[in-house]
């Protein structure tokens, strides 16, 4: 074996060079190039960072269209799920506090028509979306809150959902925190 | 029919599209043919000289073994240490303290043998040095060495009689700057260029619209994540892995992640056919490994778009599925795709909580990891099948009572012995590892341990029980991926599952490389009408037959005690 430890050690050496040291650094190069400057992007909102598009945050306010349930607290520095087994009769219990709370919110919605996403925690804990139903459930105690018509509001959330990937691939999405930017934009545009 | 299954079927179809030509591209690579890449060879033969080797001089099985080893061993000092003093180093931006003594150990370990099982989190366990010097360059090296071990077995396939399995050095030097490196470029710039930071300039602070302050961890991920997938690595840079939404941003990203994962280890089956110049034996195989991969997907993505029945009976509808542990971008059936194409492949990234997963889908995952050859881990993978089929080859001549052979030579009692020790390791390891925590788990549940046995487990019952045996599945089947609400990062959990990867790396490599030398020595008997044809449909019924058999037996009582028995209990 002892022929081979000098070449594995200068082996190593090398291709540390090029896969830990020029590779990631063409890669953060390139990156300069993305949108966000590869250092993640941004959602400001009267020049202020409200925060990263992607990474959802907390929104339990009634005014606003509420989020994912998080195991993780919205801990974007400690990201995780709830790794609840689907038998556990203490998840069992949380969802039903989830549900609870959403219909104690939401006067007038069955539970029946509450999407699962809504009640469950997500894989992340910083899910930033949500189905456009799930957003749209929301619609009648945003409005209510803030004195908007439900119309218009639907509409808001029409304009903001994504599509499938090229219109056939994988579900349709609602990145709530632009659409709650959105929200708070229809409220001001309207007061002027 | 829906959008969500529409992009699985798409996924798919695109991967087995890719995988073809790139499975001729690496047999011309490693047959030294012409390339479009030969560009690299300067850098190739400036490594070589430097390092004093001589690309062009052969190995027989012994020396390519222990080439392979001695370097192996090399990382996993130098491994150890950096983690253990990663606090004293530079580019640690966020302040990240040092890793104990058994969680470095683990960790090291961990990604040494391909498995990247993760006792820490990303975000707070790791800093930018060791990430880029620690977790990246292994997720490169670990899975050349599979690869180059699969090379070696390859040539001695592919000539008459030879002892001559090519040189490690060489093979996997390219395996690195022909395939891994290339092909990470291209994935990592569509991460970039859809979200994913490439960044170094540590976690950021906001204030969120409702006014909460919140830290942001970035990093140089998308490096790290496209080898991650492309290596069968599975090590994510963020705790929750390609859930998190900086590591696997929009559907058109979980679906370039979703064919890295396999598209090389699907190559390397094609790659077979080209190099020994037997299409239609690496045709039975691909068949093979698809036939049972399309059925555990069909499962999985039948329970998880169902929906979880418990929640059903609180009243919620679910149209959209099981979403605890999901994430919306992503939906449930694409989500358990990849549960499926993530621990076929020894992979063992996730973008959602395997934790969360119905009870016969986790079944299905464990089980898949149990065969660990349905594509399997770049390199390793094959190599498994290739056990497989010494064992079906064996069987066969059994039956028509002939000296079984298999490509010209005779399979004989060494050869079978390694094969069936192979296989009976990975049963003891997974059952003796489960046997040995659920022992302690209810006869020392208050063991004066930083973490006691009674805070183990995150789910009661038969789930729990299913959590321990992931782990030990996982380890065996170096997937990394894991029931993560075990409280794994502790002396027991980060020493046994240590010592469990270990094992089941290399024995399960130096075996069928031995095998494959021991065969190559062989002298060569010419095909006869009495010869067992194994590039037929008959012997890839055979082989499944064998696939069956051996699972089956080795592994229904503890999938009956953890999985079967939750589904049951909560219809």
């Amino acid at each position: 074996m002892k022929k081979y430890i000098l070449p594995s050690l200068k082996m190593t050496l090398l291709l540390m060079l090029v896969c830990s040291l020029l590779y990631p650094l063409l890669i953060a190069g390139i990156g300069r190039l993305a949108p966000g400057g590869g250092d993640g992007q941004t959602v400001t909102v009267n020049g202020r960072v409200v925060g990263y598009a992607l990474v959802g945050q907390k929104f339990d306010q009634d005014k606003y269209f509420w989020s994912r349930p998080s195991a993780a607290g919205f801990n974007a520095a400690g990201s995780s799920g709830s790794n609840k087994g689907p038998s556990n009769p203490d998840y069992l219990k949380d969802v039903q506090a989830h549900i609870d709370t959403f219909l104690a919110h939401n006067p007038g919605i069955g539970k029946q028509d509450i999407p699962a996403e809504l009640v469950t925690y997500s894989g992340s804990g910083l899910d930033p979306d949500l189905s456009p139903e799930a957003a749209k459930i929301q619609v009648k105690r945003v409005a209510r809150k803030r004195g908007l018509p439900e119309d218009s509001l639907y509409r808001l959330v029409d304009e903001q959902t994504s599509k499938p990937l090229l219109g056939f691939l994988g579900p349709s999405t609602v990145n709530v925190l632009k659409l709650n930017v959105a929200l708070d934009k229809l409220n001001t545009d309207k007061m002027k | 029919m829906n959008t969500d299954l529409l992009g699985v079927i798409v996924t798919f179809a695109i991967t087995v599209l890719l995988s073809y030509p790139l499975g001729r591209y690496i047999a011309r690579v490693f047959k030294g043919e012409k390339t479009w890449l030969d560009f690299m060879a300067p850098l190739e033969r400036l490594i070589f000289r430097l390092c004093g080797i001589d690309p062009k001089k052969g190995m027989n099985w012994k020396e390519f073994l222990k080439a392979m080893l001695t370097i192996n061993l090399l990382w996993f000092v130098y491994g150890f240490f950096l983690l253990m003093h990663q606090d004293k180093l530079p580019l640690n931006p966020d302040g990240n303290p040092g890793q104990t003594p058994d969680l470095a150990f683990n960790s090291i370990v961990s990604f040494v043998t391909n498995t990247n099982l993760q006792d820490y989190s990303g975000e707070s366990g790791a800093t930018y040095l060791t990430q880029l010097l620690v977790f990246t360059f292994l997720q490169f090296t670990s899975a050349a060495t599979g690869i180059a071990c699969l090379i070696a077995l390859f040539n001695g396939l592919r000539e008459k009689t030879t002892n001559n399995l090519g040189n490690f050095w060489s093979i996997f030097v390219k395996s690195i700057t022909r395939l891994l490196l290339p092909l990470s470029i291209v994935v990592s710039v569509i991460l970039v260029f859809n979200g994913t930071p490439s960044s170094f300039k540590g976690k950021d602070t906001i204030i969120t619209m409702q006014g909460d302050t919140v830290q942001v961890s970035r990093g140089p991920a998308a490096a790290m994540i496209a080898i991650k997938q492309l290596g069968t690595n599975g090590g994510g840079y963020f705790g929750a892995n390609s859930a998190h939404p900086f590591e696997n941003p929009t559907y058109l990203t979980n679906m370039v992640e979703l064919i890295s994962i396999v598209l090389i280890s699907m190559a390397l089956v094609f790659a077979l056919g080209f190099y020994i110049r037997k299409k239609k034996f690496a045709y039975i195989i691909f068949g093979v490994m698809s036939l049972f991969f399309v059925l555990f997907c069909i499962n999985n993505i039948y329970f998880e778009s169902k929906g979880n029945p418990a929640i059903a009976r609180l009243g919620i509808a679910q149209h959209t599925g099981s979403m605890e542990g999901k994430e919306v971008r992503f939906g449930a059936a694409s989500t358990a795709y990849w549960s499926v194409i993530t621990t076929s492949t020894s992979n063992g990234s996730v973008n959602g909580m395997h934790d969360s997963l119905m009870p016969l889908s986790g079944g299905i995952v464990i089980l898949d990891m149990m065969i660990n050859a349905l594509y399997g881990g770049v390199g390793v993978g094959l190599l498994n099948y290739y056990i497989y089929i010494i064992i079906a080859v064996f069987i066969a001549g059994l039956m028509v009572g002939r000296t079984p052979e298999f490509m010209g030579h005779k399979v004989e009692a060494r050869e079978v012995k390694i094969a069936a020790l192979v296989t009976l390791l990975c049963a003891f390891l997974i059952k003796g590892g489960t046997a040995l925590a659920s022992y302690i788990f209810v006869h020392h549940p208050n063991a004066d341990w930083a973490v006691k046995p009674s805070g183990w487990l995150n789910n009661p019952g038969f789930h729990g029980f299913s959590e321990m045996l992931y782990q030990y599945t996982s380890s065996t089947a170096n997937n990394g991926s894991g029931f993560e609400g075990l409280a794994d990062n502790n002396v027991f959990w980060n020493v046994t599952a240590g010592v469990v990867m270990i094992l089941a790396r290399f024995i399960p490599i130096i075996g069928p490389v031995a095998i494959g030398g021991l065969l190559a020595n062989k002298k060569f008997i010419p095909e006869s009408a009495g010869t067992l044809q194994t590039d037929s449909v008959t012997f890839g019924v055979m082989t499944i037959a064998v696939i069956v058999i051996i699972t089956a037996l080795s592994y229904f009582p503890p999938l009956a005690l953890g999985p079967v028995a939750e589904y049951l209990n909560m219809r």
